[in-house]
């Protein structure tokens, strides 16, 4: 009994991974070119089509800048909201930051083109769509990310910690720095990775406040109506792998931060 | 005493609309060792808060030496404090916690080294220098915060609860400790504690609390002795208190007997709380007994016996190295210097029956208390 259980949980396990990965695995594979004697072909490929680099690095230009600066408005508005004592408006400001990580990314993305294109009429400016409106797009849908990963750190750090900064002659700013932020480093690196990750392959609000201005994921998305080219495969390979070694990274940051403070735990 | 190093007066405190301190006013003398003492909720952390900086009082005045306090911030007051948990700053060594001070104050590189030496070698952790703060154990913790506050060398140490965390054992080793520092250095020690063992044996003078009120100051013999009324004579050690009328000086009446005692100054017949301490009653046979009533539980406690006796309905707490069966008939008998008048009080009536004593009430309180940061 036990032992066909045991069997059912691997069988049903292996199934599972099955589905979830086989498109990827077959991505991969074909990606590379095993019937010729150029195995990287596609790779090249890429690498040979302008259109494709300058979509490269059109995204990583975004999602650095954004990230950045998504990082340290979320980290902010995180302090922020841990100051306040209140403990149902407390509850309200998270709420408020949480709802545009629900709602639907096209419903974010009109009412941000709607936005933009009052803002950017006031300033006379027209034709408003492309760089600057993708970068502001893509702040606004990672602060809430940032901010989520960064709160639940300041509420986990001793409420003394500044305190005693200050106790020790630091003033209140320089308290920040040099205690609080280093105590909540491992959540706002968390925030930065994810937001890096959600800007390098998003697709719906970037092509709707984007204008002009092409990321890789708008890239495959007007090569895949026609007939598939290789390069595609490697690049969408590509960004496969690099979103993976983020979230690997992402994942050890926290679980060595988790050991440190079982650590402390057991000490005491 | 030395001159007074800092006064608070009429410090009042409000969060809310919960009063947390109403009309404190304490004077505290240079190189003193001063306790303040209550249950959780009584305002002492409030209070130790208001004088480190971290909290500003509604009403009242913090007085430094010759300059008030109040509007300076945490970080230029010459105060410097011990937090419950230590608060060691996670993301540096041992060495750069305890140097942390100086650094801010911009000292000379080769002067940290030096005082850095001196403090971690006062508190026994030379050698641990290159140690990550989660690698110590909560008595090595505990040490480095001392060594990272004296570090900076402040005139005034507030010390909210630091031993709370501890084990009995560590926390007497550390009680000496704390207080041959204290005394080496000569620097005055604000002490928050719940322990009133601990603010006994350290302090030299204790300042008990209760409701954001000072019930009593005075030194621990004197909080002892003569405490000021029901609420203190029970929260430190135990206390039995009954209601009784002062005849006249020296005659006190309680407990249907009429005692003589060594308190006088009272109006003739005025109601009166009268403090007799456990260990003060003597066990004598029946009919040699001031008082007679009847075992109702004995309890060994290892140096005594804790036995519950009923006299009357009221229930005696006596502690005795004779061994007493529950339903023996006993007679008590009480010393004149073992009588203790109070005036009467809001606490009157409240304290010091044990007839719902129990060991486990005890413990649960005390449980909570540890758990509680207030």
């Amino acid at each position: 009994m036990k032992k066909s259980g045991k069997l059912l949980n691997a069988i049903y396990v292996v199934i599972v991974l099955l589905f979830l990965y086989s498109p990827i695995a077959l991505l991969i594979y074909r990606s590379f070119d095993f019937g010729s004697n150029d195995v990287f072909a596609a790779y090249k490929e890429f690498f040979r089509n302008d259109v494709a680099k300058s979509a490269l690095k059109n995204t990583m230009v975004i999602a650095v800048i954004s990230s950045c600066i998504a990082t340290v408005i979320g980290t902010a508005a995180a302090v922020g909201i841990s100051k306040y004592k209140n403990r149902k408006f407390k509850q309200a400001v998270m709420l408020v930051t949480n709802i545009p990580m629900t709602s639907p990314d096209i419903v974010m993305a009109i009412s941000l083109v709607l936005l933009f294109g009052i803002v950017f009429a006031i300033f006379g400016v027209s034709d408003y769509l492309g760089f600057t409106s993708l970068l502001i797009a893509h702040i606004t849908f990672e602060i809430p990310y940032v901010i989520l990963s960064v709160l639940p750190k300041i509420n986990q750090m001793d409420v003394n910690l500044p305190q005693a900064a200050q106790d020790l002659g630091c003033t209140p700013f320089k308290a920040f720095f040099k205690v609080e932020l280093p105590a909540i480093s491992t959540g706002v690196w968390t925030g930065f990775f994810m937001a890096f990750t959600l800007s390098i392959d998003d697709f719906v609000i970037s092509r709707i406040t984007a204008g002009s201005y092409t990321t890789l994921p708008l890239l495959i998305y007007s090569a895949a109506r026609k007939k598939v080219p290789d390069y595609i495969y490697a690049l969408s390979a590509i960004i496969f792998v690099v979103v993976l070694v983020l979230l690997i990274i992402k994942n050890v940051i926290s679980s060595r931060d988790t050991n440190k403070k079982r650590s402390v735990g057991r000490a005491k | 005493m030395n001159n007074v190093l800092l006064r608070l007066r009429n410090i009042s405190v409000k969060f809310d609309d919960e009063t947390i301190l109403d009309d404190v006013s304490l004077e505290i003398c240079d190189k003193e060792f001063v306790t303040l003492l209550g249950p959780s909720g009584c305002g002492k952390t409030t209070t130790l808060r208001i004088i480190g900086g971290f909290v500003s009082p509604d009403k009242g005045e913090v007085w430094f030496e010759n300059g008030l306090l109040n509007d300076v911030p945490a970080h230029k007051r010459p105060v410097n404090t011990i937090f419950q948990k230590y608060a060691l700053f996670p993301n540096l060594n041992v060495y750069e916690n305890v140097a942390f001070g100086l650094r801010v104050k911009k000292t000379p590189e080769s002067e940290i080294k030096k005082t850095v030496h001196d403090m971690l070698s006062m508190v026994n952790l030379l050698g641990f220098e290159r140690r990550d703060i989660s690698t110590l154990s909560g008595g090595q913790q505990q040490r480095v915060a001392i060594a990272r506050a004296l570090a900076v060398k402040p005139r005034l140490l507030l010390l909210d609860e630091p031993l709370g965390a501890l084990d009995l054992k560590l926390r007497k080793d550390m009680q000496v400790e704390l207080k041959n520092i204290q005394k080496r250095l000569g620097i005055t020690f604000i002490y928050v504690t719940h322990d009133q063992e601990e603010a006994l044996s350290m302090s030299d003078r204790v300042v008990v609390m209760n409701n954001g009120v000072i019930q009593q100051i005075g030194t621990p013999e004197d909080i002892y002795n003569e405490p000021e009324n029901a609420f203190v004579a029970d929260f430190i050690g135990e206390s039995n208190i009954v209601d009784g009328v002062m005849l006249e000086d020296y005659k006190a009446q309680f407990s249907g007997h009429t005692f003589e005692c060594l308190d006088k100054g009272y109006a003739p017949k005025e109601q009166v709380d009268v403090v007799v301490r456990p260990e003060d009653v003597d066990i004598v046979p029946v009919e040699q007994g001031m008082l007679k009533g009847t075992v109702t539980s004995v309890t060994f406690k290892g140096v005594h016996f804790e036995i519950i006796v009923d006299i009357g309905g009221f229930k005696w707490m006596v502690q005795t190295t004779d061994y007493q069966p529950v339903g023996a008939n006993i007679g008590l008998f009480i010393e004149p210097d073992a009588i203790h008048i109070m005036k009467k009080s809001e606490y009157s009536g409240m304290y010091g029956d044990y007839s719902s004593f129990s060991e486990d009430f005890d413990k649960l309180s005390d449980a909570e208390e540890g758990s509680d940061n207030a």
